[in-house]
Parts: C-alpha cells; sequence; structure tokens
C-alpha cells in the first residue's frame, strides 16, 4: 500500500516506522525543517519538508496514488483539509484523520471525514468502562462508522430484565452478540434470559442504538448500581 | 444583519467597524483578547457591538457569537484552514445564509470555491494589482484577477 502522513508528531513518526516495517510505502509530510532534518537518518526518502495542505507538496508526493492519507498533525482544522483535499483533488479512497479536541469530532463526519481518532474519547471510554458509571457504552465502530458495537448493563428495573431475547424487541439490523455474566462469556440464543448483571455486547448500525437501548435497559432513570 | 465576523485583525476589525456603523448588528470573535484591544486603539470602542473571546471552529464559541441567528458569517484569521473549517460549520451544521471567507493560498481558495463556499483569495487579487501597477497597465476588475490565476490552478 502507499501511505501518506502528514504530521511528523510522535503519532505520525511512530506510525510511519511501523508501516515502513512492514514493507508498505510511505511519504511523511512535515512542515517543520528541523523536525525532517532530525528524522532524516531515520526515513531518508520516506520523509518530506513541506505543507501537506499545499497543491505542490500534494502533487510532488503522488497523492493521486496514494491508497491512504493519514492526517494526525497536532491542528484539527489542518487534518480536516488534509483529508478534504486528499478526497476531492486526489480521490484518495480513504482518509483517516486524528482529532485533538474531541468535541470537534462529530464536525469531522459532518463534512466528510467518517475515520477520525480520538484518543482522549477512547481513553475516557475505558476510564468510564473501569468505573462502571455507563450503563450503556459505545465501545467501537466498524465499516467507517457505518456499524456500532455497544455495552448495556442490565440491572432490576432495566426493561430486558428477566425476559427471554425472542421476547426482546429489537430493530431489523441489531444482533445481540454475547453476554457477559460474572466474567463468563454466553452466546445468546432466543430462550436465553437476560439477568440484573448481565452486559449484552449489541451490534447494531448507529441509527438503531436508540431502540436498542430502551428495549433492553427501558427509558426509565437508571437505578444505582451496586459495584462489583 | 446580524453578522459574525471570526479574526478581528484588520481586515476582520475594519468592516466589523464599516458594518457597525452601517447599523448592522456585529458579533467579532478572536482567540486573543489583545485583538480587541488593538481594534479599539486603531478605530474607536464602537467598531463593533460585541465581542467573543474564543476559538472559531468551536461550537460554544460560535453559538455564544450569535451563529443561530447570524444572516452572515465571515471567517477572516490569518490561517487559510481555520477559516475553510469554520466557513463549513457555519454553512453545514448552522445553516447560515451567506458564507464568506479570506483564504490565501490560491489553490484551495478556488478548490472551495468550487466546493461552495465564497472564496476571496486577496494574495491573487493583491499580487495582480501590483502587478498590473508597475507594468504601468490601468486596474481592472477583481474577476479578472481571479481569472488570471486560474487557470493555474488545479493543474494536476
Amino acid at each position: 500500500m502507499y501511505v501518506i502522513v502528514v504530521g511528523a508528531g510522535k503519532v505520525g513518526y511512530h506510525l510511519t516506522h511501523t508501516l515502513l516495517s512492514e514493507g508498505h510505502e510511505v511519504t511523511l509530510i512535515e512542515k517543520d525543517a528541523s523536525r525532517v532534518a532530525e528524522l532524516a537518518a531515520d526515513f531518508g526518502e520516506s520523509i518530506v519538508a513541506g505543507d501537506g495542505c499545499e497543491m505542490r507538496v500534494m502533487q510532488d508526493v503522488g497523492m493521486n496514488r496514494a491508497d491512504i492519507v493519514v492526517a494526525v498533525t497536532g491542528h484539527d482544522e489542518d487534518n480536516l483539509v488534509v483529508c478534504q483535499m486528499a478526497q476531492r483533488q486526489f480521490s484518495v479512497p480513504r482518509q483517516i484523520a486524528r482529532v485533538n479536541n474531541p468535541k470537534n469530532e462529530p464536525i469531522f463526519h459532518l463534512l466528510g471525514v467518517p475515520e477520525t481518532v480520538a484518543s482522549t474519547r477512547i481513553i475516557y471510554s475505558l476510564i468510564e468502562q473501569e468505573v462502571e458509571s455507563g450503563e450503556y457504552l459505545l465501545l467501537t465502530a466498524l465499516k467507517r462508522g457505518k456499524i456500532v458495537v455497544t455495552a448495556a448493563d442490565v440491572t432490576a428495573g432495566s426493561a430486558g430484565a428477566n425476559r427471554m431475547v425472542k421476547d426482546i424487541h429489537l430493530a431489523g439490523d441489531c444482533v445481540l452478540a454475547a453476554i457477559i455474566r460474572d466474567d463468563h462469556i454466553l452466546l445468546p440464543s432466543g430462550t436465553t434470559r437476560l439477568e440484573p448483571g448481565d452486559t449484552v455486547i449489541a451490534v447494531s448500525t448507529p441509527e438503531d442504538q436508540q431502540v436498542l437501548r430502551e428495549a433492553l435497559l427501558g427509558s426509565a432513570p437508571p437505578a444505582t448500581r451496586a459495584k462489583r | 444583519m446580524r453578522v459574525v465576523i471570526l479574526g478581528c485583525g484588520r481586515v476582520g476589525s475594519t468592516l466589523a467597524a464599516m458594518l457597525t456603523k452601517e447599523g448592522h448588528h456585529v458579533c467579532v470573535i478572536d482567540r486573543d483578547q489583545t485583538a480587541f484591544e488593538k481594534a479599539v486603539q486603531r478605530l474607536g470602542p464602537d467598531f463593533t457591538r460585541e465581542t467573543v473571546r474564543g476559538v472559531g471552529i468551536d461550537e460554544a464559541t460560535l453559538l455564544q457569537a450569535g451563529i443561530e441567528e447570524a444572516d452572515v458569517f465571515v471567517s477572516v484569521t490569518s490561517g487559510d484552514n481555520t477559516n475553510i473549517v469554520a466557513a463549513q460549520i457555519a454553512r453545514h451544521k448552522f445553516h447560515v445564509p451567506k458564507v464568506f471567507v479570506r483564504v490565501y493560498d490560491p489553490i484551495r481558495a478556488q478548490a472551495y470555491r468550487e466546493a461552495g463556499i465564497e472564496t476571496v483569495c486577496t494574495t491573487t487579487i493583491g499580487a495582480g494589482v501590483f502587478h498590473d501597477m508597475l507594468l504601468g497597465r490601468p486596474l481592472r476588475g477583481l474577476q479578472e484577477y481571479i481569472d488570471d490565476v486560474a487557470p493555474h490552478v488545479g493543474q494536476q
């Protein structure tokens, strides 16, 4: 694959290293000449000095034949414009953007860049799992955001508590993939009965999340959970 | 008209002053408080009705500046990408009827103009004006300066 990485900070550096060692062709673009000089020994021709949003630079690195552009600068607006220019001017099939401020993530999705990585949000969701304050948690998005995997904690007061899977009204494109009960993993069948304390792992589309949440947990306010 | 201007530099503050004098409701956003102070020194305290200190692509800042009621959004910060992103937020998220941005890079100006954002490329216009002046030619209309550069833009 030919991957273009924009931004030679820590993320760009380690990403380029990994991709090169796996045998991919990579060009790393970095604005700061002294940073480029620092990394020249490591990357040789794979690192180029320039602004990844300038047409001339994009042409020089052969963006038209890139398979993926990864924008990992420290500025969200730069990352967004790199991805948009790559899409529109060079038809690069895939763009991945780092989002520094998690509040900006929806903007990327609105403006045509669905594949984003907001490390703050990811770490936060790990913390949330740790303190078990979330009854319902989005774990990850797959297929460029078209599929989401979620975890729902069933309590005594949940709509789905003590009901069989087949009796729970789920939307069309939604699967209860696993039930975690007392740290064991169960594969649910239609006659599996959900119990308070279960964590249900579901796979659905983002749009069906609300229906799923209501079917499993109900729309009543969450009961206080006992800490496990 | 209710106008939100992002960027209180020379252009932003001058534009704000013109519109305020004409009776429009102007709010200027800048991330740097000293930008407002300098504008007051240059133009007087009434150059704008309101100011908001904050980052232009931040939703809370835009809301505070009244983007939901805005008729016009103008982005003239010193950063092309900030202007481009802020304009798209104003257009696609807040549906502001009129959106204008200054973009220094002629190529990005053209690229985003083609995507429906009204961009003003002061680089092209400025260079064109100087060019005509030093060759002793009469000055021309803005569109001609833009068209001069356009053939060179987007060559891939």
